[in-house]
């Protein structure tokens, strides 16, 4: 594809000149032809071909022409006048229809035929169609010209609503577009993350919480099934999930392909799009090819900063002094006014790289960068996006960061001012009045006062004068406040959550019911995060924390929980799993034991073991199995044992005083009353409960999280007991007379360990940690019982819903069957595919 | 041929970000195909380098996935163990193309015919 080509043929017009075809009016055909005048203004006779009837204007300004912003007289780039002075001649609204590359000419829909010495292809891309019943509907538009924007014009005069398929940057366009003009939008986006190709999850949900905010309806992981029509027009949108959206018209915004067929049949070589070298020439020597409908070293592109340089490249090899494209590293902004967005490389992270993340949630900003080998390679900003340019600079001069990277997250203004490249030179260098923290307003010369009046680490800094106690988005600065004001002696603060917050288990639960967050990645947000998206500690903290704090509000987060709660089996060392049905109280029947027993033969699990909680574990259970092994348990009767759990896991009780001659009240009736209030509910870490017939203790009451020991004037009620590594006895809590209040005291004791305890953390260790006596104190306080029992009993409504029925009902099919199979064959290596 | 290297393994929809789904392979090692919250999809052997802990089952969160079984954190993209701990899982070179996903066949079958 690189043989030079001699340009003085034979054959060539009168004046002289090679005769070049331009296939596509548009950005880069046009600029391809700018670039060639600039250099030698008399080396072609220059055609171009438009299918558009219209001259060449910019086309990424149809977003502001459709919000009302600009004209179309504002966009045009290249006016009738333009052609005219430079010889040009354009052939606008007649569309080429084939390259006969034998003869060397186009010929076009209208029937011209035009001959060539050089063909130039500039055919940009077509908008991505999904194959979906009703696409062909009146009312169905794509984005991509003028006429596209007439046609959204006419359809919003009339009112109405829209949908907008796609939630990337040109969708998002298209729907702010639209809301301006008074229709009511909703954006079905196939992804979780709106943008997702240039923004990251914490980015993309405050991009989505502004635009709700605006009034638009946003569904992220929404597939279009079909579009509705009547009478020939469209009427509405079916989602996947059976979900009708009515509207007027739908926007099509899912994507584009590189127009290349006219390529392909004039059989040029072509993979996604144009195959070409570095110098724009195709495998036909005399064909160049430019713009979105290109492929250069393997990459399609589809924005505008990349055709400038190809341009350039182009008209250096055309008028003979080839110089090369090496490919474009591309940025993008968003164009919603009000809404500051840029993004920048690669941020998909990957071996070696390192993320950067500052949030304020003060200000609604985030900024992500990220750093391999010294070098910036990524950059997501949201909300300040003053620095994008400075960091896209470094990024495509592949800068050593080095020196600066310390303050490089805080932006051009920090980082490449000398000194105060390290942050706390530019923390020291700030006046005794600036502000610290802005939502306690605290000045910096309050926060190094309180410093020298002894507070020496950032929880006595918080407790002192209130500094980054709120929503701690100055901690970095309290921090460095504390490092040049002690120098080496800052006490470090007590445990974090996790590695990716500042903020203790405390005070996230705390922050969460103040701020009232609802949501993973709003947490994550607000409370400054410094991962996109968590790790395997936080999620499933976070999951308990909100599913806790927001009972029947918040939804449970299956991708945040471990394998047992994802598939409420428990998982063993060869990867099956073992299932243990709830036996109320340990008590059990003929038809359970029977259904139990088919159970173990019909999916040949090798073992069924009594365990210590007094119910039957069958193990060796495929995942694919679990569901139909749930529905024969359900159809005896049986749920689920939540053995698995971080949860309420059995209830242990012993034979009881209808049997037994030292059984003193109805201990083994009382035990099935506590495991009926309790089962199902998620807690900080498992949770056991016993209760014992009498001091003999039959039941292991004491090494319970809550035990029970009656006896003849009443309950003993017992909690902070653990068997495990570390064995603890409990701690007597109290002594009550009725059953009632026994199942109260139970009620209670669970909700506040539910509330407080931290996350993995089971009775045992939290009353160590927090004494004793609090847990009396707190229960003592007037009312105390009943409002923790009634917020335990509200839970439970929620949570006493048998997730076995569910599944085998056919919930989360996903989870337990395989994606499909591959069956090789023995002999042929080309493997077949089943699909599960 | 391109096209005759690649193994189509059905839409990309099949899997919800976040997580992952298994891929038997008859006579050779389960495949992994995993989706991340970023929107990446990648394949690895379902096995830890550790003790064979299915890593379709661990919690995804960025490239990595945490092993169910004693909570390995493995690369989705490199199928390197990180921080501390060493080994590696084959990794299985796949490609999104018009919303399908794809397994470079030889890598899904080698395994077969060595065993
Ligand atoms: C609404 C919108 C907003 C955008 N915003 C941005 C942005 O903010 N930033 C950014 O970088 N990029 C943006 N883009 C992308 C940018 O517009 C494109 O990258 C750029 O226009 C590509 O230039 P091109 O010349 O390759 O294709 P085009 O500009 O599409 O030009 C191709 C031309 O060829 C014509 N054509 C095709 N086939 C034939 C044929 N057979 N015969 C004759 N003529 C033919 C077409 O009608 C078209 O006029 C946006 C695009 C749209 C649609
Ligand atoms: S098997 Fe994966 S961590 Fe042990």
């Amino acid at each position: 594809m690189n043989a030079p080509v001699n340009f003085e043929r034979a054959g060539l017009p009168g004046n002289g000149r090679e005769r070049l075809v331009v296939i596509g009016n548009g950005m880069a055909g046009c600029r391809a032809v700018e670039e060639i005048l600039a250099r030698d203004p008399l080396r072609f006779d220059v055609t171009i071909f438009g299918a558009e009837p219209r001259v060449n204007y910019n086309r990424i300004m149809l977003s502001p022409v459709l919000a009302g912003e600009k004209t179309f007289d504002e966009i045009v780039i290249n006016t009738p006048e333009w052609y005219e002075d430079n010889g040009i001649t354009l052939v606008s609204g007649d569309k080429v229809v084939s390259i006969d590359r034998e003869t060397q000419s186009v010929i076009a829909a209208s029937g011209r035929v035009e001959p060539y010495d050089r063909l130039l292809i500039a055919t940009g891309s077509d908008p991505f169609i999904i194959p979906v019943p009703g696409k062909d509907l009146d009312g169905v538009v794509t984005f991509r010209d003028l006429d596209d924007v007439d046609r959204m014009l006419a359809a919003a005069d009339r009112g109405g609503s829209a949908v907008v398929i796609g939630g990337g940057l040109l969708g998002l366009e298209a729907a702010h577009g639209l809301n301006l003009r008074g229709m009511k939008v909703t954006v079905i986006h196939l992804m979780p993350t709106l943008m997702e190709r240039q923004l990251d999850e914490a980015a993309g949900y405050l991009l989505r919480s502004e635009l709700e905010r605006r009034g638009q309806t946003i569904l992220t992981g929404a597939n279009t099934k079909e579009i509705l029509g009547e009478g020939g027009r469209v009427a509405g949108v079916r989602l996947e999930d059976g979900t009708e959206i009515a509207c007027d018209i739908v926007v099509m915004a899912v994507g584009i392909r590189p127009a290349t067929a006219l390529a392909r049949e004039a059989g040029l070589e072509v993979e996604r799009g144009i195959m070409v070298d570095d110098h724009m020439v195709t495998s036909d020597p005399a064909v160049l090819a430019v713009g979105e409908c290109v492929q250069h070293r393997g990459t399609c592109y589809g924005l505008v900063a990349p055709l400038w340089e190809m341009c350039r490249a182009l008209a250096d090899h055309a008028t003979g002094a080839p110089t090369g494209y090496e490919g474009s590293v591309t940025s993008t902004k968003l164009k919603v006014s009000g809404i500051d967005l840029f993004s920048a490389g690669d941020f998909s992270g990957g071996e070696g790289c390192e993320d950067i993340v500052m949030r304020d949630a003060a200000r609604g900003a985030y900024k992500r960068v990220i750093v391999k080998e010294n070098r910036l390679i990524g950059a997501v900003l949201y909300g300040d996006t003053a620095d994008g340019s400075w960091y896209f600079d470094l990024m495509k001069k592949g800068e050593d960061i080095a020196p600066i990277r310390e303050a490089l997250i805080f932006g051009q203004a920090f980082a490449s001012g000398g000194a105060l490249a390290d942050p706390n030179a530019a923390v020291a260098a700030l006046s005794d009045d600036a502000e610290i923290c802005g939502c306690n307003g605290v000045s910096k010369g309050t926060v190094v006062k309180a410093i020298q009046g002894g507070a020496c680490s950032l929880d006595t800094v918080r407790s002192t004068c209130k500094a980054s106690a709120s929503c701690g988005s100055c901690t970095g600065l309290v921090e460095s406040l504390l490092a040049l004001t002690l120098g080496g002696e800052v006490q470090s603060g007590p445990k974090t959550l996790c590695k990716c917050t500042s903020f203790t288990h405390d005070d996230v639960r705390r922050l969460i019911l103040e701020k009232e967050l609802k949501l993973i990645p709003q947490v994550m947000q607000e409370l400054h995060w410094t991962t996109p998206d968590g790790c395997s500690s936080c999620r499933p903290a976070l999951n308990y924390y909100l599913l806790c704090a927001w009972p029947g509000e918040y939804e449970d987060d299956q991708k945040s929980r471990f394998v047992n709660e994802r598939m409420h089996a428990n998982i063993q060392k060869d990867g099956t799993y073992s299932v243990v049905p709830r036996m109320w109280g340990g008590l059990t029947n003929p038809r359970e034991l029977r259904a139990i027993a088919d159970v173990v033969e019909k999916y040949d699990a090798p073992m069924v073991k009594v365990t210590g909680g007094q119910r039957l574990d069958i193990f060796g259970i495929r995942k694919e199995d679990l569901p139909a092994v749930w529905a024969d348990l359900n159809a005896a009767g049986m749920i689920s044992g939540h053995a698995y759990g971080k949860s309420l896991r059995t209830v242990k009780t012993c034979v009881g005083s209808e049997w037994c001659r030292f059984g003193t009240q109805d201990s083994t009736g009382l035990g099935v009353k506590i495991e009926h209030m309790t089962w199902g509910s998620w807690m900080p870490h498992k949770f056991k409960i016993a209760v014992s017939g009498c001091p003999r203790n039959c039941a292991e009451a004491t090494i319970k999280d809550f035990g029970v020991i009656c006896v003849d004037s009443g309950y003993e009620l017992h909690v902070g007991g653990n068997g495990g590594i570390k064995v603890r006895a409990t701690d007597f809590l109290c002594k009550v007379s009725t059953e009632e209040e026994a199942m109260d005291m139970c009620a209670a004791f669970t909700q506040l360990y539910r509330e407080e305890a931290h996350y993995l953390e089971r009775t045992a260790p939290w009353i160590e940690r927090v004494g004793l006596q609090y847990v009396k104190d707190r229960l003592a306080e007037a009312g105390a019982v009943e409002r923790y029992a009634a917020r335990f009993r509200y839970s439970q409504q929620f949570m006493q819903d048998d997730p076995w029925a569910r599944r085998a009902a056919g919930e989360d099919a996903k989870l337990h069957q395989h994606l499909a199979e591959v069956r090789p064959f023995p002999t042929a290596p080309k493997p077949q595919l089943e699909n599960a | 041929m391109m096209i005759g290297n690649w193994l189509d393994i059905g839409p990309v929809t099949q899997i919800e970000p976040g997580t992952a789904r298994t891929l038997p392979v008859l006579g050779c090692e389960e495949i992994a195909v995993f989706h991340t919250m970023r929107g990446e999809f990648f394949a690895l052997r379902n096995q830890c380098p550790h003790k064979q802990g299915p890593l379709s089952q661990g919690i995804v969160h960025g490239d990595v996935v945490t092993c169910p079984l004693h909570n390995w954190n493995i690369s989705l993209r490199s199928g390197k163990a990180l921080g501390d701990d060493e080994g590696c899982v084959p990794t299985i070179p796949l490609k999104v193309d018009a919303g399908r996903l794809y397994l470079l066949r030889s890598a899904v079958v080698t395994r077969a015919e060595a065993a």
